[in-house]
């Protein structure tokens, strides 16, 4: 069981003090059938393929990954040195479940596995990501997505 | 990460997330989010556990059937807690205790070294296993990064820049890259936990490495440098880690 006033007191007053961004409102999209949608994954954990440049301090961009990358090409790049990287080690599907959505897909729970998901790298300021993110949209309308699961690290 | 929410929700892009750190989610107001009470860096809770990884995907996909937010709901199991001998290290490669940091920096690197040499006869064998290894991304052989930590630490002069990268990257990969390494080798050994705690506690607390990157810390902080600042400051040892080290 981890809750942050459970967390290491240096940690949880760092995070307790993280500066978060607040909005006016919540856009929501409403009437989306899941059993009919294409879903993509979308990390902040600095993942890549082992190709791609890594990522470094203030990054905003973000990296492509083949719904079909072999497990040996997906590396983890991210600036932070404070969190568990021992269970994406032992199974990737521990940041990215690519294996378990599409086995969501095999038994009909979502329509479909995107052929791409992505990652950017949650060290930096959300506001910093803004023009990436919106562009990213664009590209997952252009292939069909309708739904994007967002996965912190 | 709600930030993201807000920025695909706008474009008409649906989201649902996890949520690590319920009380940012509560500031942020993604539209929909399921928290999780899993240690950060474990989003889905267990490693090779695909029944519970399935269950937390459903539950945070599910969320999708809402018509109106933002949704924040709790997910009602916590991550498998080990408990007991399973969490503790017995780690077969007999190493003595690391000495304090009393020792000459030669003396570290020659116990390092030894230490390294053995981890990496183990890493192989993991690879074998697993034909996967997240360590690489420096784009340095293991034995590269050895001697350019033990270099560093003597205070020989290192390159500024190298293959595109600055000393303080090749720093901090390596650094990631020996940690990938160490962690990787001692899973492949018989019986061993994969609790992230016991994992992390024996890095930090018994080898030789977790000494060298000290040094390495250190040394970062004698330089003017930014981003070498940057790095010895906060990109080589964990915050929760740094009491033993004085910090």
């Amino acid at each position: 069981m981890v809750r942050l006033a459970e967390f290491e007191k240096t940690e949880r007053e760092h995070l307790l003090n993280l500066p978060c961004p607040t909005y006016e409102s919540t856009p929501f999209v409403a009437g989306i059938t899941l059993s009919k949608a294409r879903v993509a994954l979308l990390s902040t954990a600095g993942l890549h393929r082992r190709s791609d440049k890594p990522f470094g301090v203030g990054e905003s961009g973000y990296r492509l990954i083949p719904s079909d990358i072999a497990a040996n090409d997906l590396v983890m790049s991210h600036i932070s040195t404070n969190y568990d990287r021992s269970g994406f080690q032992q199974d990737l599907n521990m940041v990215l479940p690519i294996d378990r959505l599409k086995e969501l897909a095999d038994e009909g729970f979502i329509g479909g596995v995107a052929r791409y998901h992505y990652s950017f790298m949650g060290a930096t300021a959300p506001e910093h990501m803004e023009e990436e993110a919106k562009q990213l949209a664009a590209i997952l309308k252009q292939e069909g997505v309708e739904v994007v699961l967002l996965i912190p690290v | 990460m709600g930030g993201l929410g807000h920025f695909l929700e706008s474009e008409n892009i649906a989201t649902t997330q996890i949520s690590l750190i319920r009380e940012h989610t509560e500031i942020i107001k993604p539209p929909r989010a399921l928290w999780v009470s899993f240690p950060l860096g474990r989003p889905f809770g267990n490693p090779n556990d695909a029944d519970f990884q399935r269950d937390v995907l459903k539950q945070a996909l599910g969320l999708l059937k809402y018509q109106t937010g933002p949704v924040l709901e709790d997910y009602p199991e916590d991550a498998g807690e080990i408990e007991g001998p399973q969490a503790q290290i017995a780690c077969p490669v007999n190493f003595s205790p690391p000495p304090p940091e009393k020792g000459s920096i030669d003396e570290l690197c020659l116990n390092f070294r030894k230490e390294f040499s053995q981890m990496q006869s183990w890493h192989r064998l993991a690879l074998e296993k697993n034909d996967r290894s997240t360590s690489g991304i420096s784009d340095m052989s293991a034995d590269a990064i050895g001697e350019m930590f033990c270099s560093f630490i003597a205070g020989k002069t290192a390159e500024a820049e190298s293959d595109g990268k600055s000393l303080s990257d090749r720093l901090r990969l390596g650094a990631e890259d020996l940690k990938a390494i160490y962690l990787e080798a001692l899973a492949a050994q018989p019986g061993q936990t994969t609790d992230g705690l016991a994992l992390t506690d024996w890095f930090w607390g018994q080898t030789y490495a977790a000494l060298v990157l000290n040094e390495v810390r250190r040394r970062c902080l004698s330089f003017g440098d930014k981003d070498m600042q940057l790095a010895g400051k906060l990109l080589l040892i964990p915050r929760n880690q740094m009491s033993r080290f004085g910090g």
